[in-house]
């Protein structure tokens, strides 16, 4: 099981990681959204996977570790708000630069800067 | 309090003295400025005697003992010397300034400034404490830029104070590196220790280290060759400030640097190497460069760099002697040279100019302060019957004695006198250019004596170089005697301050000198013209020019890392990270652990296929942004799956509200976004970003699967043990939450309402193309509020506001809380949103979100601060539990008042950032002002 639940935390960060670094704020946005999802796993399997424990006292004598599940739980709401303030900003650089890329600017290609400078010439 | 104490403090407080005063009038003003520095005067002077019978005065406050930093003061003969020197000269200079300042400057400001040097520099001469010295020592550098930048509307006076900041500032970070090693070597930063383990640092291996390091500050400090350059550019100052600190007091610092650390450091071949061959060359160099200057400051200023360069090749000597005769040239060299700057300020100040060839024949009409000023350039000639005289034989006599270079040791007493040629020379400029020598030419004011005060402070100098040149002894003699007991840490070799030693050796040396340095004044024509062959090299253009290539390369250099795109800055990272993190992973025998997994089952299987296919999809499709979202949506759903799985359920009631509401957001934003990404990553790059996600996901998989297969050695036992009993809680999850780490929760909801508060603010101005339709130019349903979702979420609401309060109250001993009650609310709400828009919702529901956040936290900071009423820690809970008819037993806690906290900033924060950005799709989009 442990195997799986690494592999699966693994590929969700790099499929987050893949997409931070598109050139484009939704990617990005959508991007961290997985990352952050990952994190959270991440953290929350430092208690160690166990199934069936409980999660009150007094129902049994195997408990999940609650340390890791508070701070994941904390986690999870400010995750929503650096999503929700990562997107606002990419909405409010479209509005204000009138693009949606990551720099603010479109960057030119290698094509195009070529045939500027040979309009020039 | 102890007087010793008193002194800085006093002078600091002066500081703010003329601040205050500058408003009445300026004699007012100087008096008033002048008065604490007067008082820590007297009180030095009281304890003069005890110090000139050799005893020494200590006294320290601990400051960080930890790392051996105490604010410590001493003071004890040198420092004596130089306290004198520096509340003396600065009271005359107070004094002085009163008279030169125009009445367009800010004598408030400079004043300031002026005491805020002389602070710092009594704080470097009185600190019994090696970093002390130094926190000092930078801060003479900062008021000397303060100074000279004085009239900053001046380019030359701008230049001159960066050059000397620089140079004097760099040098401070290299006597920064010898100090902190120094201490390090004897293992206390406290100064006596180290003046007393002068034989441990001698044989320690990193001596010579230390040695050049702090060498380097003490001489860009004291401008020596080839540091010597900010000095003469320095000069740009006002006059009083180039008498005070760079003549008497501040370019002495590097000086009393090499003399305070002489038992320390001194008595090795490469000290006297350094030390004495820098200061032979500096005492070249600066008296050959002052015969040439035209500038009558300049002309002083290198003769200043040349007397500096005297003292510490007498430091370099290595003969206790040479350290006496050293120390008495400190003294002789501030009161001579001060007097001439403040001579050299009424000139200018008189006539209009300082340029000496302009300046002719002032004779005629200053005589009084030409007669001074002729005494003064007297004693720096080294004429006798004053004091100049008296140090410049024992120089000649201790270089006579001088067998350090060997068989070439002939050759220091020749060039000292070639020196001493120089400064007669440049003298006798300076006195018969000025008075004698014809007629002014062309100066912009007709010259006259000064107002009498003025020359009150020359004149009080001037008396000292007289009187010290003719009963030496009497005057200085105990003086000298406890300074160089405390310079040398040890007893004082023998030697007599006569002014008539009888014909011998350095009497020779000294007539040699007066008579060549006339000699060269004489034939100074031709030698003005050997010297204008050479191209004049400005050092501050030379300056300017290396700091401008500096400037350059560092502005590629931070161009090449920040050259403003994203992805750059991030691929930075990923590598960084990549590269930090492998290198420990690499020292890890096995990846697997000895903890047995758990057996893999069919559901597991299924729930992360369908994980790595929606993520695996999610990146494909990312460039159909709608689809990327679903699939992204898929993601978080099963992650809650995998919550609820893995014996987590509060956190899958969490991740599957926050799921729904993040989601939405993402909708309502992709409406204003585009709704395609175009694709523009070049192959390259996409192989690159593959490969970048892919090590870092392996990183990631490979800990989290180590750490994994780990046996736990948790710290939660403590929290499982005491849930029940301490906080009244049987959900151990909540208990951590809102009491045993309630102050973390209480921040977390803070940064949750500042990020809403924040998007509320983003929100407000924003003008959004409003899209009518979608992609293929199919518009936008026009029935926005379907009937069917507005009557089954109408009647839902209640339904779900109870579910919500059944989470909340049931969440200190069942999975749930204010967090969960918190989204499922908010779930709810935006709900009616959707079903029934912003209008209809504005009417019947009045709901402030701000002044939600603003209590939430309110509520739960005020719950905290509840527990001091009954004298308890910040958040300590309290619980009871109660019975009632029909409802029966019950618990009542503090926490819960918390969590009601948590709730309501969960429901502000959310509500106050999705209906904003709902908002703008309807007619309710705020109408913005205009800026104007």
């Amino acid at each position: 099981m442990e195997g799986i639940y690494a592999f699966c935390v693994g590929l969700m960060t790099a499929c987050g990681i893949f997409l931070t670094l598109r050139g484009r704020t939704f990617s990005v946005v959508v991007g961290l959204t997985l990352l952050s999802y990952a994190v959270n796993l991440f953290l929350f399997a430092s208690g160690r996977l166990k199934l069936d424990a409980a999660a009150v006292l007094g129902m049994s004598e195997d408990y999940g570790d609650p340390l890791p599940q508070a701070l994941v739980l904390t986690a999870i709401v400010i995750g929503f708000a650096m999503t929700a303030f990562a997107v606002i900003l990419a909405m409010r650089a479209r509005a204000d630069l009138g693009n949606d890329h990551v720099d603010g600017r479109i960057p030119q290609t290698k094509e195009e800067v070529r045939q500027k400078s040979g309009g020039q010439r | 309090m102890n007087t010793l104490l008193c002194i800085p403090l006093l002078v600091l407080l002066g500081t703010l003295v003329p601040l205050c005063s500058t408003r009445y009038s300026r004699t007012a003003c100087a008096f008033l400025t002048a008065a604490l520095p007067a008082i820590a005067l007297f009180l030095i002077l009281q304890m003069a005697p005890a110090i000139l019978d050799g005893q020494r005065f200590q006294t320290a406050i601990d400051w960080v003992p930890s790392l051996g930093l105490s604010l410590a003061f001493r003071l004890d003969g040198l420092t004596l010397l130089f306290s004198l020197l520096i509340l003396g000269i600065g009271l005359l200079v107070i004094l002085y300034a009163r008279y030169y300042l125009s009445s367009n400057d800010n004598m408030g400001k400079f004043y300031c400034y002026l005491i805020l040097f002389m602070f710092a520099m009594l704080g470097v001469v009185m600190s019994d404490n090696l970093i002390q010295i130094w926190v000092f020592w930078e801060l003479t550098s900062i008021s000397s830029f303060l100074l000279i930048s004085f009239w900053g509307n001046k380019s030359e006076a701008r230049k001159g104070a960066r050059m000397a900041l620089t140079i004097t500032g760099a040098g401070g970070l290299f006597l920064l590196a010898g100090l902190l090693m120094l201490g390090n070597v004897v293992g206390t930063f406290d100064l006596q220790t180290v003046l007393d383990s002068g034989d441990i640092i001698r044989a320690h291996s990193t001596y010579p280290i230390i040695t050049v390091l702090i060498l380097i500050g003490a001489f860009t400090k004291s401008a020596q060759f080839p540091f010597h350059f900010w000095l003469p550019n320095a000069m740009a100052a006002p006059t009083p400030v180039s008498s005070y600190l760079h003549s008497a007091t501040m370019v002495k610092a590097g000086i009393f640097l090499m003399a305070r650390f002489y038992p320390s450091l001194a008595g090795t071949d490469l000290w006297f190497l350094i030390v004495s061959m820098t200061g032979l060359a500096t005492f070249l160099l600066g008296g050959y460069l002052a015969l040439f200057q035209h500038d009558l400051k300049g002309l002083l200023a290198n003769s200043t760099i040349s007397h500096l360069g005297l003292i510490t090749l007498l430091l370099g000597m290595g003969s206790d002697l040479a350290l006496v005769a050293a120390i008495f040239h400190i003294i002789n060299h501030a009161t001579f040279k001060a007097s001439l700057f403040m001579a050299a300020g009424i000139i200018d100040h008189e006539s209009g100019s300082r340029d000496m060839r302009q300046l002719n024949g002032l004779w005629k009409y200053m005589p009084y302060t030409a007669t001074l000023a002729m005494v003064a350039s007297s004693a720096m000639a080294g004429v006798p019957l004053l004091n100049g005289f008296l140090s410049k034989e024992m120089f000649f006599n201790e270089a006579l004695h001088q067998d350090s270079l060997g068989s070439l040791s002939w050759m220091v007493p020749v060039l000292a006198t070639l020196g001493g040629v120089f400064s007669v020379a440049y003298s006798t400029r300076f006195v018969h250019d000025v008075f004698f020598n014809g007629e002014p030419i062309n100066l912009p004011k007709t010259p006259h004596e000064p107002p009498r005060y003025m020359r009150v402070p020359v004149e009080i100098l001037v008396a000292l170089c007289l009187l010290v040149g003719i009963f030496p002894s009497w005057i200085v003699g105990d003086l000298l005697q406890s300074a160089s007991l405390s310079a040398l840490n040890g007893p004082v070799p023998e030697y007599s301050l006569a002014i008539w030693h009888g014909f011998n050796i350095p009497l020779l040396m000294s007539v040699i000198a007066l008579l060549g340095g006339l000699l060269v004044y004489y034939n100074r024509q031709h030698l003005f013209k050997f010297q204008a062959q050479f191209p004049t090299n400005d050092p501050k253009v030379l300056f300017e020019r290396a700091i401008q290539q500096l400037v350059g390369k560092a502005t590629w250099l931070i161009n090449f890392f920040e050259n403003g795109s994203l992805q750059r800055y991030l691929y930075f990272l990923f590598m960084f990270t990549i590269v930090m993190s492998a290198y420990p992973l690499l020292d890890l025998n096995a990846t697997a652990g000895r903890r047995p997994e758990i057996p893999v089952d069919a559901l597991s299987i299924t729930g992360a296929a369908l994980l790595s296919i929606a993520s695996l999809a999610t990146v494909i499709w990312h460039r159909r942004r709608m689809v990327a979202l679903l699939t992204l949506s898929v993601v978080g759903l099963i992650v809650t799956l995998a919550f609820a799985r893995f014996s987590a359920p509060d956190l899958a009631l969490t991740q599957l509200s926050v799921e729904v509401v993040t989601i939405i957001l993402l909708m309502l934003a992709l409406f204003f976004l585009p709704q395609k990404t175009p694709k523009e990553s070049s192959p390259r790059r996409v192989v690159r970003d593959l490969g970048i996600s892919a090590m870092i996901g392996g990183i990631v998989g490979t800990v989290i699967y180590a750490l994994m297969t780990r046996p736990l050695d948790t710290i939660s036992d403590f929290f499982t043990e005491n849930s029940k009993t301490g906080g009244g809680g049987t959900n151990v999850v909540n208990v951590i939450l809102v009491d045993f780490r309630g102050f973390d929760t209480l921040g977390e909801i803070t940064v949750l309402g500042i990020a809403a508060l924040g998007i509320f603010k983003l929100i407000a101005r924003m003008r959004l193309y409003m899209p009518s339709s979608n992609e293929q130019g199919r518009p936008w349903s026009t029935d926005s509020h379907p009937l069917m979702l507005s009557v089954v979420s109408q009647s839902l609401l209640p339904l779900a506001l109870l579910v919500s309060a059944y989470i909340f109250l049931r969440g200190h001993n069942m999975p749930g809380g204010g967090f969960i009650a918190g989204l499922i609310t908010s779930v709810a709400i935006i709900q009616q949103y959707v079903a029934h828009g912003v209008d209809w919702i504005k009417e019947r529901l009045k709901l402030d979100y701000q002044i939600m956040i603003g209590s939430g936290i309110g509520i739960a900071a005020l719950t905290g601060l509840g527990s001091w009423f009954f004298d308890r820690p910040f958040l300590t809970s309290w619980f009871d539990y109660f019975y009632l008819p029909v409802i029966g037993k019950f618990e009542l806690a503090s926490a819960m008042l918390f969590d009601l906290g948590v709730y309501l900033t969960v429901v502000g924060a959310t509500m106050l950032i999705l209906a904003n950005l709902g908002q703008l799709t309807t007619s309710e989009r705020a109408i913005f002002e205009e800026e104007s």
